[in-house]
């Protein structure tokens, strides 16, 4: 069972998924954000998974989710501090307050 | 199915139910407190599945990058945001419904291509999976990549700061 190479991509794709309904539904910025932590992890488990069973050189795709972490540490850093901005500025970090650029 | 009563099964299975259950956490508790304890959870699931899929180093690295890091930026950002005593208002039941059906018809999709997929393993595959191969690899071939990922988090650093600084300078004066 954890040899498969389909259970990784099927618990990658539910990780996805429930990511993505985090996305969805929640309306405080902080959850979307912890959401979005959620899917880029499901795409390291993806690239792992496809790394330790199908890659010829096993030593790239750990690379891979080397940068995608790196990545999602900066694009946590910068999110945080536009919440802490748009708190700021709005008293309130719910996506349905943040709308003053509707026309 | 004897495999899966193994030690190697059961612990198997309480990595995947940390993940699942860590997410679910995240994603479905009311309190965002919860929901940060719950990502921790996850992705100390996670860095799990990555020791068996045969990697230690990017284990302990998800655990130092994102459970250490990440998960206590987030809640400084929680202390510095909404109080959490604030009442907020319910969700109406048919939005939440609209983002289960559409979380769960990208689930389908993706399960589908899965199942559907016939999954080659490449020809010849080298079984080098020590950590100086893959230094040795961010230093030469993948060198200008490794130089935009430190730009980038330079860039986000300066960027955090300014954006954070911002409204406090105006308050001050």
């Amino acid at each position: 069972m954890y040899n498969h190479l389909q259970t990784y991509l099927m618990l990658a794709a539910l990780l996805f998924a429930i990511g993505l309904y985090g996305v969805l539904a929640r309306r405080s910025l902080i959850a979307v954000l912890i959401s979005v932590e959620l899917m880029l992890n499901a795409a390291s488990i993806n690239f792992m998974a496809f790394n330790r069973f199908l890659a010829p050189d096993p030593a790239v795709g750990q690379i891979i989710t080397l940068f995608i972490m790196a990545v999602a540490a900066a694009e946590a850093a910068i999110a945080l501090s536009i919440i802490i901005a748009v708190y700021r500025k709005l008293k309130s970090i719910n996506v349905e307050h943040v709308n003053e650029l509707r026309g | 199915m004897s495999e899966l009563f193994s030690l190697a099964g059961l612990s198997f299975l309480m990595i995947v139910g940390m993940t699942l259950g860590g997410a679910f956490i995240a994603v479905g508790a009311r309190n965002i407190f919860h929901n940060v304890l719950g990502l921790a959870l996850s992705l100390f699931g996670v860095a799990g599945i990555f020791l068996f899929l045969n990697s230690p180093f990017l284990a302990m690295m998800e655990i130092l990058i994102y459970v250490g890091a990440i998960c206590i930026a987030i809640c400084f950002a929680i202390m510095l945001s909404e109080p959490l005593y604030r009442p907020r208002p319910p969700r109406k039941p048919i939005k939440l419904l609209g983002a289960g059906l559409g979380a769960g018809l990208v689930f389908v999709v993706l399960a589908a291509l899965v199942k559907k997929t016939a999954w080659v393993p490449a020809a010849a595959r080298s079984d080098d999976w020590s950590v100086a191969t893959i230094g040795h690899y961010l230093l030469t071939k993948y060198a200008l990549i490794f130089e935009a990922i430190s730009l980038i988090l330079l860039v986000a650093m300066l960027g955090a700061i300014v954006n954070a600084k911002n409204g406090r300078g105006r308050e001050e004066s």
